[in-house]
């Protein structure tokens, strides 16, 4: 070979210098934190006011063509019992054991302004789309599922039931917004539940809500920090958890994902380094084959 | 290497009972496959909309490939750290190791629910670089490749020997050609393995939220990489032990011992690591909660710290049958912890459960019965394992 043992060792030095490098320069290169684009829409929707009509779910379905989920009531009318392949949009009820207080609430994707889902989708089949909206496209989709393992909200489902199946969840009706029209279950909710806009507007309109009525709130805009921040915004009377929108903290779930890989994989030095080094020390030791074992003790 | 230790096909009968027998069982996953793609998932499998991943992700992929990291970390102890007597262990352990890929590579499509769109998974324009899964299948796919390069040698070898005059061809300008590229290719079949190992641990960092805080650490791709060179070694004793007893080949006791030996650090870290991150985290307390994830964790802790103590002593390693115990039980201690990791840890919520249909189970019991009839007729058919002119039993 022509490689002297020197120049691998001198190899070598570099590729372990390059590594302790990166792992170190790591820290000042955190993912950073992502922030709401000024065009972000979204919804607010208010718990106080839902009457649970369910008019969104059926609007919801003749929007986007989705099936009536009809497994729970005997093949008569739509009854999904949560988000599935056949329902994109739910309404669902919490009344509390002991004090009887009970309060509805509507569940769909939750738009986050740094997805989780989008972290995970290997092709970019998910994506946040025009105005923030977290869409997606069968056509790079492999059907892997990583999406739902990583969604804090448990929003996107799987056609189980298909040979050739698709990923459904909200996609906040864009193809309604790009005709200038709002998502179907905000048009037709008939007492201002859940309203349709800017996601700024929105805030300072729940914020407004919480000012004017702060008795029959919980102090606290629901999305607007959790899991890093969402697009559609909650009000409730009622423990957000209790309605299955858990505490998450300020921190988006893929920012973790992200600062750790940037660590490792940053402009692939390190896997480029490792192979270097691997390499050279092979080539060293080819040059004083086996030599471990004689001084090699144990075993 | 010398003349004695020279890879030698095994020979004697190929189709012999028990190939037959685990022929059949590939024979009916295979069918089982195809009325998977009729029918689609939801009817061939209990995964759901809360564990979108079950036992073929958790087993044949997660688990499979960490017991297929023989080659990989045979290669580490006999390329990097130079112990060349271990040089005879490389080939039937890149052999396991090339099936163990490629089985977890065929699980892989009939898991996914789109096979047809996975052509474009090498289109780079499509690349999220921020998606741990596609680091992992890439390179998934890329060592699968590598491995079986690796072992292109022993093929040509055979096609040297060849009747016919095209492989004899082939063998003869092919064999310098691999040989001269094997050093690097072994050095990306080291690199490889690094980094999807690790990665493996990765991927379910993006479930944090969801993750029980047992296994939630930053750690976990350190955990992974750490256990699966542990169970690389395992997985190349017990093979040892298993041809010794099914194969009549003799147990190379002072060998395989040695691998014994370098399990032990790797246990050490792998344990010392995993209890200061419970202790930082604040979370010793939770693995005497009681519930069942503590009993797991504790289950899982105790399988590696029982291997360790079966190879504490120079002694212990020498014994054979005691030397097979400590890897299966290492092995079992990273498939658990695995298991732990994407079944047990992961929490989607309380109306979701999860336990493997039938149809998963026979599917990937198949699977694993061809790998196993696919390494028994290539070590009959072509040099693989070390010299040792004995009839071949099974």
């Amino acid at each position: 070979m022509g490689i002297s043992r020197r120049s691998a060792l001198k190899v070598m030095a570099a590729a372990a210098a390059t590594m302790v490098g990166t792992t170190l320069s790591a820290h000042e290169t955190q993912a950073a934190a992502v922030v709401a684009r000024p065009d972000a829409v979204g919804m607010l929707y208010d718990a106080t006011r839902c009457i649970g009509c369910k008019a969104c779910m059926v609007a919801c379905n003749e929007a986007n063509d989705v099936t009536p989920d009809t497994s729970a009531s005997g093949g008569l009318w739509d009854m999904p019992v949560d988000l599935n392949e056949h329902a994109k949009n739910i309404i669902k009820l919490y009344r509390d054991p002991g004090t009887g207080a009970q309060s509805f609430v509507k569940r769909q994707c939750m738009h986050c302004l740094d997805p989780a889902c989008v972290g995970a989708c290997m092709l970019g089949a998910l994506q946040k789309g025009e105005k923030g909206i977290v869409s997606y496209n069968p056509d790079l989709c492999v059907g892997c599922r990583y999406c739902e393992m990583g969604c804090p909200f448990n929003v996107p489902k799987f056609e189980w039931s298909k040979a050739m199946p698709k990923l459904v969840k909200c996609e906040l009706c864009r193809q309604r917004i790009a005709k200038g029209q709002e998502p179907a279950c905000c048009e037709v909710c008939p007492v201002g539940a859940v309203i349709y806009g800017k996601r700024t507007d929105l805030l300072a309109d729940a914020h407004q809500r919480l000012a004017r009525n702060p008795g029959s709130y919980v102090p606290k805009v629901y999305g607007e920090h959790e899991a890093g921040g969402t697009q559609v915004l909650y009000l409730a009377h009622v423990d957000f958890e209790k309605l299955d929108l858990p505490a998450y903290g300020d921190e988006s779930v893929p920012r973790r994902v992200r600062r750790l890989q940037e660590t490792i994989y940053k402009g692939f030095v390190a896997p480029v380094a490792l192979y270097g080094l691997f390499a050279a020390v092979m080539l060293r030791n080819r040059e004083k084959p086996d030599s471990a074992k004689t001084k090699e003790g144990q075993p | 290497m010398n003349a004695e230790s020279r890879p030698q096909p095994l020979g004697g009968a190929v189709f012999t009972r028990p190939v037959l027998v685990l022929a059949v069982f590939a024979g009916i996953a295979g069918l089982l496959i195809v009325w998977r793609f009729i029918v689609g998932l939801g009817a061939s499998t209990a995964l759901n909309d809360g564990y979108p991943w079950g036992l073929w992700i958790a087993f044949d992929v997660v688990t499979g490939t960490a017991l297929s990291c023989g080659g990989y970390s045979v290669a580490l102890l006999v390329y990097i750290l130079n112990r060349g007597k271990y040089h005879p262990l490389i080939r039937p352990a890149l052999v396991t190791s090339a099936f163990g890929y490629t089985i977890a590579g065929l699980s892989v499509v009939v898991d996914i629910g789109r096979p047809w769109i996975a052509y474009k998974l090498p289109f780079f324009w499509h690349w999220n670089l921020n998606s741990v899964l596609l680091e992992v299948s890439l390179c998934i796919m890329t060592y699968t490749v590598v491995l079986w390069l690796e072992l292109s040698p022993a093929f040509l070898e055979w096609a040297r020997t060849s009747t016919y005059s095209l492989f004899r061809r082939v063998g003869d300008t092919g064999l310098p050609v691999a040989n001269k590229s094997l050093l690097w290719l072994i050095a990306l079949g080291m690199l490889l393995p690094t980094m999807h190992q690790s990665s493996l641990g990765s991927l379910l960092l993006l479930s944090g939220p969801r993750l029980h805080p047992l296994w939630n650490t930053t750690l976990l791709p350190l955990l992974f990489l750490i256990s699966c060179i542990a169970m690389g070694f395992g997985a190349v004793v017990m093979e040892g032990g298993l041809s010794s007893k099914f194969l009549g080949r003799k147990f190379e006791t002072d060998m395989l011992a040695g691998l014994g030996f370098a399990m032990l650090p790797l246990i050490g870290v792998y344990l010392g690591l995993r209890l200061i991150d419970l202790g930082i985290r604040g979370q010793l307390g939770a693995l005497f909660a009681f519930d069942h994830y503590s009993v797991m964790s504790v289950i899982e802790l105790a399988l590696f710290v029982a291997a360790g103590v079966l190879l504490a002593t120079d002694r212990r390693r020498h014994n054979a049958g005691n030397l097979f115990r400590a890897a299966m039980l290492l092995v079992l201690a990273g498939a658990l912890y695995r298991f732990d990791v994407f079944l047990v840890a992961f929490q989607p919520g309380p109306n979701w459960s999860y336990f493997p249909s039938v149809t998963e189970i026979l599917i990937t019991s198949g699977l694993v019965a061809g790998e196993l009839a696919g390494y028994i007729v290539l070590i009959k058919l072509f040099p693989i394992m070390a010299g040792e002119p004995q009839a071949a039993a099974a």
